[in-house]
């Protein structure tokens, strides 16, 4: 599978054989063939449609499962043929392996070809020059062989390849064109290995961390962690770190209001356990890297401290929760848990940096800055189910099993009394929290490289001619030489008459006329 | 100068750079017109059986003693998209000053670039060759592209989100700006070629068809570009990915740009190998051409308004 039309691939219009090694071997020549190659490349763009339509798993695990519920119909049943999940798909790696496949069953012999092509010195001239498409006839005073020495020796000395014969000289050049086409196709082989190898033994994982408190790089300590199939979660790199302060800046202006303008976090690490610390920055576009690993900043949102006194008196919260945003403005939601208070408290809460309450949104936020912040809580006593077995969220109440005591608003600063005596919640103070993606992809090297070389080779195999020059010379019987030169394109789109032009006035001993 | 000023006269020399365009829509209709008719009278077919209308139009023509009619109204066009350019290059930089950073941080300022692109390529390849005939087209498209643009898209300048601030906003955006105006010009001389080959195959060359070039030659302009820019959107995705790296932690991570930009470039991949086979050439390789200008259009306009995508931050 390779764009030149140096070798035109055989289309077998044969039916297959019967016998088993003769329909293989039909098989093979089939999918090799440019015609199938073609078909697998559009079956490939087609088969990459569904998963830019349809939510899918590895970003959106919550609108795939919204997706699925809002199609009772279809959802079970895209969902069983891959479709939520489309680049993971068996059909979609049954379309890229085959195409790969015939790319190696293209590639290999015609490396063979060029190699040997590239040993061989190029063909004789053709006895009938004048039927090429570029060629010039002229009569010279020199003897036929100082012609054919001139011719020889210019085209050498521009890097042609030379060989001569009885009455000609045969010249070819842009053999890296094939050199380039066959690299750029091994390099999407290694590309796709190099993407396989990653996700064999890459990991990511994510961790949200509020303001003043730490992480340090163990597999308890992440949100979610996923790795391929040899990643060793042993092997993590055991560096930690504090947040200590997270900036962010929103726009102000009526254009884009609200939109982002600066994430900042800086944070205190410890690259090695005992290592002395040091003070680092972590910006979008500004990832840290240690040890193998990236950090990258990419999320945040609010953590309004609660106090939560319970009906005995005792402090049984007092800190930061983390509060997920659910629109651009930051209204957020979240949940403290309070297992140990008497008796055992649970509140979700609605958080607005910026409040306001209206008719047809209910309370929201107006903007991402917390400019006049508030919590909307309601308060739950009663089994929090944290003891039934089945994991649960830290973001999810299940209310089943409580009675709910109350709901209220509360400002920075404000107490309220849960109703019946139960405690009393403060709304202390406001952190905010960052989320970090900590990364290690040892694949993405390799990928570039062999990115970068089949950027190279395809622009070898597009830009550089394959192309052939021929010089015969004929004696006309009075003393003088009649001379031939003519060129012929290997490849597509050369333009032969600069070359012929330059080798004629090298004969005729006249400047080049380009 | 202040900066509200500065934002009037980037929009004023867009303004600008439709009214000249318009000019250029008309100019190259008149050239292309006049060629059209000439030809029909010249053409063997028609000089036995044509109508005595033909003729009576290539009168005045011949007594003009004009060697190739439309000449004066094609240059013309050709100057007036020169000034259109030129005037949309200055609204760009204009735009750019005022928002202080590369003017291609939002959709409207996106499809400027992009006609600007357009234009670009179509004036280049003009210096080389006479294309007067892919005037007609070319100046379409970019009058709609900056009429959605002044219309639909247009948003106040404002600075970026900081996932969008990196050096390699210019470099990526940029070649997909190039490749954009590649993608267009070649999706162009294809659907010409189109036209032009089947009344080829149908002996019946006469017309307004006649005054384009020969189908072979239209296939070989719009291989010539689109080789020129495949390599170029290979470089956009992968400097895409460099920069994904960067900003969201993975290279690649199948964001619905992501996976369009990945089908254009499969589809135009299929457009080269399908160029070297033996009866995919011409035809299905134009279509091809055409099908791989539809995924970029998809991939701009289809991602950033209907798609949930990384990619749709920048503002509409």
């Amino acid at each position: 599978m390779t764009a030149t039309t140096d070798l035109p691939p055989a289309e077998p219009a044969a039916p297959p054989p019967l016998d088993a090694v003769g329909f293989l071997r039909w098989c093979w020549r089939q999918l090799t063939s440019m015609r199938v190659a073609l078909i697998l490349l559009f079956l490939l763009a087609i088969a990459a449609i569904p998963g830019s339509v349809l939510p899918q798993r590895g970003t959106d695990p919550i609108r795939v499962n919204e997706w699925i519920q809002g199609n009772p119909t279809w959802g079970p049943v895209l969902d069983r043929l891959g479709f939520f999940d489309v680049y993971a798909a068996p059909w979609f790696a049954a379309v890229y392996l085959l195409l790969f496949v015939s790319v190696i069953g293209c590639v290999l012999p015609r490396t063979r070809l060029h190699w040997r092509a590239l040993r061989s010195a190029p063909p004789a001239a053709p006895s009938r020059l004048d039927r090429m498409p570029e060629h010039r006839s002229f009569v010279s005073d020199l003897p036929a062989t100082d012609v054919l020495d001139a011719a020889a020796a210019d085209l050498s000395r521009r890097r042609w390849r030379v060989a001569r014969g009885d009455g000609w000289v045969s010249a070819e050049k842009g053999y890296w064109r094939e050199t380039g086409n066959l690299l750029f196709h091994t390099a999407l082989i290694a590309l796709l290995i190099a993407v396989g190898y990653g996700a064999l033994f890459g990991w990511r994982g994510n961790v949200i961390v509020r303001e003043g408190s730490g992480f340090s790089d163990t597999l308890t300590q992440y949100d979610a962690w996923g790795g391929g199939r040899l990643a060793d979660p042993a092997e993590l790199p055991p560096f930690a770190f504090v947040l200590d302060d997270f900036r962010v800046e929103f726009e102000r202006r009526e254009a884009q209001r609200g939109a982002p303008r600066l994430f900042e976090a800086d944070l205190t690490l410890w690259p090695t356990p005992g290592s002395p610390s040091e003070a680092v920055t972590v910006r979008v576009n500004e990832p840290l890297s240690i040890d193998g690993a990236k950090v990258f900043l990419v999320g945040h949102g609010y953590a309004p401290e609660l106090r939560l006194t319970d009906a005995l008196g005792r402090v049984v919260h007092d800190e930061g929760v983390v509060f997920l945003p659910q629109d651009g403005n930051l209204t957020s939601t979240g949940v403290l848990k309070a297992p140990d208070a008497t008796p055992s408290i649970g509140i979700e809460g609605l958080f607005l940096p910026t409040s306001a309450v209206d008719d047809v949104r209910g309370p929201h936020s107006t903007f991402p800055e917390a400019d006049d912040p508030a919590v909307f809580l309601s308060a739950w006593a009663g089994d929090l189910g944290l003891d039934s077995g089945v994991p649960q969220s830290v973001y999810r109440l299940d209310t089943e099993g409580m009675t709910q005591l109350g709901i209220e608003a509360l400002r920075l600063g404000e107490t309220w009394a849960l109703p019946g005596g139960n405690g009393t919640v403060e709304f202390v103070g406001l952190t905010r929290w960052a989320s970090f993606q900590i990364a290690h992809d040892p694949g993405k090297e390799p990928a570039l490289v062999a990115a970068i070389v089949a950027l190279a080779g395809l622009m070898m195999s597009l830009f550089i001619q394959r192309r052939r020059i021929w010089v015969r010379v004929r004696d006309d019987g009075q003393g003088a030489t009649v001379v031939t030169v003519a060129g012929l394109a290997r490849s597509d789109e050369a333009d032969l008459a600069p070359d012929v032009d330059v080798v004629t006035s090298a004969i005729t001993g006249r400047s080049p006329r380009t | 100068m202040t900066s509200a000023s500065l934002a009037e006269w980037s929009n004023l020399a867009v303004y600008s750079t439709m009214l000249v365009l318009v000019g250029a829509l008309v100019a190259f209709a008149v050239s292309f017109a006049a060629r059209g008719r000439r030809v029909m009278v010249s053409t063997p077919v028609y000089a036995g059986s044509g109508g005595p209308e033909f003729v009576d139009h290539s009168r005045p023509l011949a007594e003009h003693g004009d060697e190739q009619p439309g000449r004066r109204a094609g240059n013309i066009a050709m100057s007036l998209t020169w000034l259109a350019t030129g005037l949309l290059l200055l609204g760009l930089v204009l735009r750019g000053l005022w928002a202080g950073r590369v003017p291609w941080g939002n959709m409207y300022e996106f499809s400027l670039a992009w006609t600007f692109g357009i234009l670009a390529v179509f004036l280049a390849v003009s210096l080389r060759r006479d294309i007067r005939w892919l005037g007609l087209p070319v100046i379409i498209v970019s009058i709609l592209s900056l009429g959605l643009a002044v219309t639909v898209l247009y948003t106040e300048a404002a600075q970026l989100v900081p996932a969008l601030r990196s050096w390699w906003l210019i470099i990526h955006v940029a070649s997909a700006i190039i490749c954009g105006g590649a993608f267009t010009v070649a999706a162009a001389i294809s659907a010409l070629y189109l036209w032009r080959d089947r009344a080829e195959r149908r002996g019946d060359v006469t017309g307004i068809v006649a005054s384009l070039p020969d189908a072979a030659r239209l296939d070989t302009l719009a291989y010539r570009i689109l080789a020129f820019a495949f390599p170029l959107w290979t470089f956009a995705v992968i400097s895409g990915a460099i920069w994904a790296e960067y900003a969201w932690g993975r290279y690649w991570g199948w964001d619905p740009k992501e996976t369009w930009a990945f089908i254009t470039w499969v589809i135009y991949a299929g457009y080269l190998h399908a160029r070297s086979t033996a009866g995919w050439r011409g035809r299905r390789a134009a279509y091809i051409s055409l099908l791989g200008f539809v995924s970029f259009l998809i991939n701009y306009f289809g991602v950033n308004i209907f798609v949930n995508s990384l990619h749709s931050y920048a503002g509409l």
